[in-house]
């Protein structure tokens, strides 16, 4: 067991996690709102694999991480015209940016690149290693004092409860609800980035492989609270590294290996447990998915 | 202070507003009564700017303005208090009374300045209330003050109130006028929008009245009467009391005997209540809102999970335990519930299929063996008879409920429970959210039923309907009965302390 619990295990859990804190804080903002975010994995995606295709073109990683937020940004807006203009049901819109955002991604880079699924390597010295890593957990502090104790914060989380109070006491209901969307995109794209121009050199297919959807899972383990989320993540990463150490390490009594794929499965089935024992005790912002419209 | 001019506001097809002009002198108590559907909320809603007229100005301090959103009004000085209050349960007083006029930077909320406000503005007008609590802990009453510092908080100089006493005990409605008197006092200008004429006499100083989205007159309050009011509002004489023989009390109908209800999270709504109820007497159930009236009301119609009531009760000596609502309809026990959106009919269902929910499984309403099929020609027969005996309006039993006024809804509900013909008669909030001509009716109806030999247990938030239809009243609070007392002689000052202390 000694290999495995260890220094680096905790630097690989803070490392595995940032995605997750980043994607998270991002879909905070949006369900404090009262908008769900299901597509925070569609817009990770999309921002793993724009950061990856820019920084590989222009050779700068910050024009890519820019870049990448910026197409986060755009996929949020899509889902907040959808959620809050035109009122579709949340989930829904959610889903199709989900499954958009497996297809587009192969498709530019097959007509970029001439490579279906994936971009090509990025030299080393362009990646990204720690900075995102610094950005995600200084933001939990600041996203908990934006939330806390800001007039911007207090009409959010007003918002995400009770829209109509909002609305009575006379806050622009959808402009806070657009921009808490929108914060989403940018957090959770960001995270993406950091998968492929950070954690690794290229953008794969696929390559969040759920992870939006573990995030969701530490923003409900963790109550919709910066803290407590970041908390819920550090948590899902440290299963995660965890699990990649056991592989070939951890045997069966009969001196097998145990499959990978069975180890694999295990922050997946923790996320399930997690949310199976807690989803009950804690309570979502009120308004939650809820579309809000005026009478006129 | 503010005139609404011509205003006209449609709804699809009906026309809440019709030219409506109404005009309030500043530093006045001006009352707007009117049916529920009259229009006074739209008329208010339009001056708050939650809606846009069609047609027609609103002049602040005689200048037209535009009011376009609750911002627009905010800034103009209009404060206004929902029926259903605005605030965010799980924040804090302070944080619901600054929400969107917050003080500090935009990058840091001064929540010390909000409270040294706060303080000053609850001692000036006589609000107590602590602005650390959250909402959820206060009471209706605490609620109701918050509502207000919120709109004083962003210097309000006219506050709207809509409906502002449905939910106050008459302790609670006291204290709520001095507090509205106090605030004429020092020059604020108060509209109130109610439909409870004997609060409209002791308050207010003009009134105007509404029928059918039109303003129908405007009286000053000390030249008016309560007769006079209600004439204005319903376009004929109404009686206004309850005319009803001397109770004739049978043989026990309804025995419950140490009844208790208890929650999943393991609250008790409903602890070890007593009580019989007698055939051809009303027996009454006086209490503030969530007390354990709904609780009490739904174990005895067999809506709650068995294995959560203890306690015996039974039907001329025959226990119900364990029964489902089907088996207690079919012993002879019908309901009206409080919520007839939620537990009384299907909305989008035509009137005819309304009018057999409950029986639609059974002769004669189906016909063929093993009651195979509904027979239509029966059920059209039963509704139209519901239709003409209870009137209810536009008589088309094709209609779905959705499209009849709550007080016809209501009249349905009541009319397919007493076709039952029930021994005990289970009803909540029977003239909830119903016109005044209805209520009468509706008054009359259960009166009928009780002199037919019915026993009827009548649940109500209206003080005075239950005080005035029951035979016997008795006064739920947190779950107990906190005491009985005879309605004829007892005020309801007597009963709304027993609401309030539960002793």
């Amino acid at each position: 067991m000694g290999e495995i619990l260890n220094i680096s295990l905790i630097w690989s859990a803070v490392r595995l996690s940032t995605p997750l804190v980043l994607a998270a804080l991002g879909g905070m903002f949006a369900e404090r709102a009262g908008v769900i975010n299901i597509a925070l994995e569609g817009m990770m995606l999309a921002g793993a694999f724009t950061a990856a295709a820019v920084t590989y073109t222009t050779g700068s990683p910050w024009i890519g991480l820019t870049a990448g937020v910026a197409a986060g940004l755009a996929i949020a807006w899509v889902h907040a015209v959808a959620s809050i203009r035109y009122r579709a049901d949340q989930v829904v819109t959610g889903t199709a940016i989900n499954i958009l955002m497996i297809g587009v991604p192969g498709f530019l880079s097959g007509a970029l690149f001439l490579s279906s699924g994936s971009t090509p390597q990025i030299p080393k010295e362009h990646l990204v290693p720690w900075t995102p890593i610094v950005m995600a957990f200084a933001a939990v502090p600041i996203s908990w004092y934006v939330l806390y104790r800001t007039p911007f914060g207090l009409r959010l989380r007003a918002v995400g409860e009770n829209p109509e109070a909002a609305d009575a006491a006379g806050i622009r209901v959808a402009a806070v609800r657009y921009i808490g969307v929108l914060l989403s995109g940018a957090f959770a794209a960001l995270g993406g980035a950091y998968l492929s121009i950070g954690q690794s050199s290229l953008f794969t297919r696929n390559m969040t492989s759920g992870r939006g959807f573990i995030a969701l899972a530490a923003l409900i383990f963790g109550k919709w609270r910066p803290v407590q989320t970041m908390f819920a993540c550090l948590f899902f990463g440290f299963t995660e590294a965890i699990t990649i150490r056991m592989q070939g390490v951890v045997k069966l009594p009969s001196g097998e290996d145990i499959p990978v794929q069975f180890i694999q499965m295990v922050p997946y089935l923790l996320t399930i447990v997690v949310l199976a024992g807690f989803i009950g005790h804690s309570r979502p912002p009120r308004a939650l998915g809820r579309p809000y419209q005026k009478e006129r | 202070m503010i005139e609404l001019r011509n205003i006209s506001k449609r709804f699809g097809a009906v026309q809440a507003n019709d030219h409506v002009s109404i005009k309030v002198e500043p530093g006045t108590i001006h009352a707007i009564v009117g049916e529920n559907g009259a229009g006074k909320s739209t008329a208010m809603r339009i001056a708050y700017g939650f809606y846009t007229a069609d047609a027609g100005e609103i002049l602040i301090d005689g200048q037209v303005r535009r009011i376009g959103s609750p911002q627009d009004a905010i800034a103009l000085g209009i404060g206004m208090v929902h029926q259903h209050f605005m605030l965010v349960d799980t924040m804090t007083v302070a944080d619901n009374i600054v929400l969107g006029a917050e003080p500090g930077s935009p990058l840091s909320l001064d929540l010390q300045e909000a409270d040294i406000r706060i303080r000053a503005l609850s001692a000036e007008f006589r609000l107590s209330v602590d602005p650390h609590a959250r909402i959820e802990d206060l009471s209706v009453g605490q609620q109701q003050r918050v509502e207000l510092l919120k709109a004083l908080y962003r210097k309000a100089r006219l506050l709207i109130l809509d409906e502002p006493t449905a939910v106050l005990t008459p302790q609670e409605v006291e204290e709520f006028f001095g507090i509205l008197r106090g605030m004429r006092k020092q020059g604020k200008t108060i509209v109130i929008i109610t439909h409870k004429l004997a609060e409209v006499l002791a308050l207010s100083d003009d009134v105007t009245v509404m029928r059918d989205g039109k303003v129908v007159g405007r009286v000053e309050t000390k030249e008016t009467s309560a007769a006079e009011l209600a004439r204005l509002m319903v376009g004929r004489d109404v009686l206004l009391h309850v005319h009803k023989p001397e109770a004739k009390p049978g043989a026990q109908v309804l025995g419950v005997r140490n009844l208790s209800v208890k929650t999943a999270a393991g609250a008790k709504p409903v602890d070890n209540v007593t009580f019989e109820v007698r055939a051809g007497e009303i027996v009454g159930v006086a209490g503030v809102e969530g007390n354990g009236q709904t609780e009490l009301v739904e174990a005895l119609a067999g809506l709650v999970d068995p294995l959560r009531v203890s306690g015996d009760v039974d039907l001329e000596g025959q226990s119900l335990s364990g029964m489902n609502p089907r088996r207690r309809r079919e012993r002879g026990i019908a309901h009206i519930p409080e919520d007839r959106h939620r537990r009384g009919l299907l909305l989008e269902f035509a009137l005819t299929e309304n009018a057999i929910l409950g029986v639609h499984y059974r002769r004669p309403i189906t016909m063929l063996p093993g009651d195979a099929v509904l027979d239509d020609g029966e059920i059209r027969r039963r509704t139209v008879d519901i239709i003409k005996r209870f009137d209810v309006r536009p008589p088309n039993p094709d209609l779905p409920a959705r499209a009849l006024s709550g007080g016809n809804q209501q009249k349905l509900v009541i009319g397919r429970e007493f076709e039952l013909n029930p021994k005990l008669l289970l009803v909540s909030q029977p003239t909830r959210g119903v016109d005044i001509g209805a209520i009468e009716f509706i008054h009359d109806k259960l009166v009928k039923l009780r002199d037919g030999g019915c026993a009827v247990l009548l649940v109500s938030a209206e003080l005075e309907e239950v005080m005035s239809l029951s035979d016997r009243l008795l006064i739920l609070h947190k779950g107990r009965i906190a005491g009985e007392v005879n309605p004829q002689v007892a005020t309801a000052a007597e009963v709304g302390l027993l609401m309030t202390r539960g002793h």
